[in-house]
């Protein structure tokens, strides 16, 4: 783990209403460059919409942010620049080869040809991938699909790395490969990581930093050692259990969710 | 440049890897050419018409192209379910660039479904009568590409999934279809069907198309070009800006 004092990513009173349900609460938060930085919470907790308003993908009704010094609303593309992301839900081209999908986002961002192909190559590889790098990602197994994923968001060079539930319906082999590549990314290149997972063993091991968000609020945060000091419990997922409650978080499912769910149907048959 | 290429390639791949929708795009004009080319052509020609297949085909071609060229638009809300348009729009791009591309491949596509029509159609018997005009029909196919699949693009922008396609085939590009004069003369016709053909952009399309074909025409072709310029470029505006509000 490398860290220093700098803050790459500051969040201050951020708010996003959808009509007029508040999905984030006036929610405030530092990742400083460099760390593992875990953003946990039950579902629709808001994590999805926070990442999507840092990502500039979704305008927030309030607060302000800055991601790598940039204002994610004001100055887009040095923000775009900053990040790479894997999304909650699939957006790979499944009709495109694994190069391919690596080579489209190669030029969006504007890497040189030679550059390009040297990086997609080193990164295909790191994932494991490199051999099947002529086949259509709709033969790809879940896995598969998200290394590859991983692999591309981080072909541009990325300072952040937004990972949103990474490691959904994959098995515990794969998950585990691909924690240790995430690990290794953050050790070697210093590539700072802000994380969502449900599995909080998985928090555990990797985090340097948690923090805790219910109902579009920050209920708790700190290491995983203050926070399982703090509650008194022996592992995370305890900890975990006694900041959020045991209930079910269901009333807010709306149509969202709800097409998110099939999505997630088809996706991983 | 080499966004709005890249994007290009994206659509021409995904059209020629998908073997099954390119034949199967072309059952449906094969089956209109038969069966209304022979069907309806003895009594076209008795009517004093002449050769009902010489006045068809440009037609159906310019059906095949709407078909295409609105699909490939409405393609969006397939990559907005499927996630991929995230990955588009969360790169350091313009929006605008991103419509550029992606329309200009969903109408290469389109033509190229076009270009492939216009050869089964002369397997049935269609003539090119003057082959100097070859390129004039190229430029229509392409005006009538580029501006359907503007529109499908639009209107896939507002869009949240693909259940209000129906309406839209059925709504839209049915009437479009079948209110353009590719299957009949807009001669003689009552005075209503005549406002409403007129008021539809395949219509223009369609006179060109036949008109730089077998030298037939209703409008001419500076209306025909002058009306269809305009209509793309408004449509491409208003798709960009459709396009540009988008969030996922
Ligand atoms: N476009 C939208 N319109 C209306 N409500 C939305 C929209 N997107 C999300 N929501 C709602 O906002 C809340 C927070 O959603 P969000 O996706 O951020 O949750 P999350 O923490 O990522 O949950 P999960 O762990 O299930 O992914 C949910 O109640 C959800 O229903
Ligand atoms: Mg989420």
């Amino acid at each position: 783990m490398y860290m220093n004092q700098e803050n790459i990513i500051k969040v201050n009173n951020l708010t996003k209403k959808y009509k007029k349900f508040i999905a984030v609460d006036d929610i405030s938060f530092n990742v400083k460059k460099g760390e593992v930085f875990a953003f946990l919470g039950p579902n629709g907790a808001g994590k999805t919409t926070t990442i999507k308003m840092l990502t500039t993908l979704l305008k927030p009704t309030a607060g302000s942010m800055r991601i790598n010094g940039y204002n994610p609303h004001k100055d887009q593309y040095n923000v775009r620049c900053s990040f790479g992301i894997v999304f909650q839900d699939p957006s790979l081209d499944d009709e495109l080869t694994a190069f391919e999908n690596m080579e489209f986002h190669g030029v969006l961002y504007g890497l040189k040809k030679k550059d390009r192909r040297q990086r997609i190559e080193k990164l295909l590889k790191f994932v494991e991938l490199w051999e099947r790098k002529g086949d259509l990602v709709k033969k790809f197994s879940g896995g598969m699909k998200r290394r590859l994923e991983i692999a591309r968001g981080l072909l541009h060079t990325p300072k952040i790395l937004f990972l949103d539930e990474p490691t959904l319906g994959l098995d515990p082999q794969t998950r585990n490969l691909i924690w240790t590549h995430i690990k290794e990314l953050n050790n070697r290149e210093k590539v700072t990581v802000f994380l969502t997972t449900h599995y909080m063993e998985e928090a555990d091991k990797i985090a340097d930093r948690i923090a805790i968000i219910d109902h579009g609020k920050i209920i708790s945060r700190g290491t995983p050692e203050e926070l399982k000091e703090k509650t008194g419990k022996e592992s995370l997922e305890e900890a975990y259990l006694s900041i959020t409650g045991k209930t079910i978080r269901s009333e807010n499912a709306g149509s969202i969710d709800q097409m998110r769910m099939n999505r997630r149907m088809w996706h991983r048959k | 440049m080499s966004t709005i290429y890249i994007l290009w390639l994206r659509q021409i791949k995904r059209y020629s890897r998908s073997r099954a929708r390119i034949i199967g795009s072309l059952g449906q004009p094969l089956l209109f050419l038969v069966a209304l080319g022979f069907g309806f052509g003895p009594i076209y020609a008795k009517a004093g018409g002449g050769d009902y297949i010489q006045f068809l085909a440009p037609g159906i071609i310019a059906m095949s192209i709407l078909f295409t060229a609105v699909f490939s638009g409405i393609e969006i809300i397939w990559d907005k379910q499927f996630g991929f348009l995230k990955e588009t729009l969360v790169a350091p791009v313009k929006r605008i660039k991103i419509m550029i591309g992606r329309t200009l491949g969903g109408a290469t596509v389109a033509l190229m479904q076009g270009v492939v029509v216009l050869i089964l159609a002369s397997l049935v018997g269609f003539r090119i009568e003057n082959y100097y005009y070859l390129p004039i029909a190229l430029v229509f196919m392409f005006l009538i590409a580029l501006f359907f699949t503007g529109l499908g693009t639009a209107i896939a922008s507002l869009l949240e999934d693909m259940q209000g396609f129906q309406l839209i085939m059925n709504f839209l590009v049915m009437p479009i279809f079948f209110l353009s004069g590719a299957l009949f003369p807009l001669e003689n016709l009552p005075r209503a069907i005549n406002i409403v053909a007129s008021l539809d952009p395949l219509s223009y399309g369609v006179d060109g198309l036949r008109g730089a074909f077998t030298g037939q025409m209703h409008f001419g072709f500076s209306l025909d070009l002058l009306v269809l310029s305009v209509i793309t470029f408004l449509i491409l505006f208003l798709g960009s800006y459709l396009f540009s509000r988008i969030e996922v």
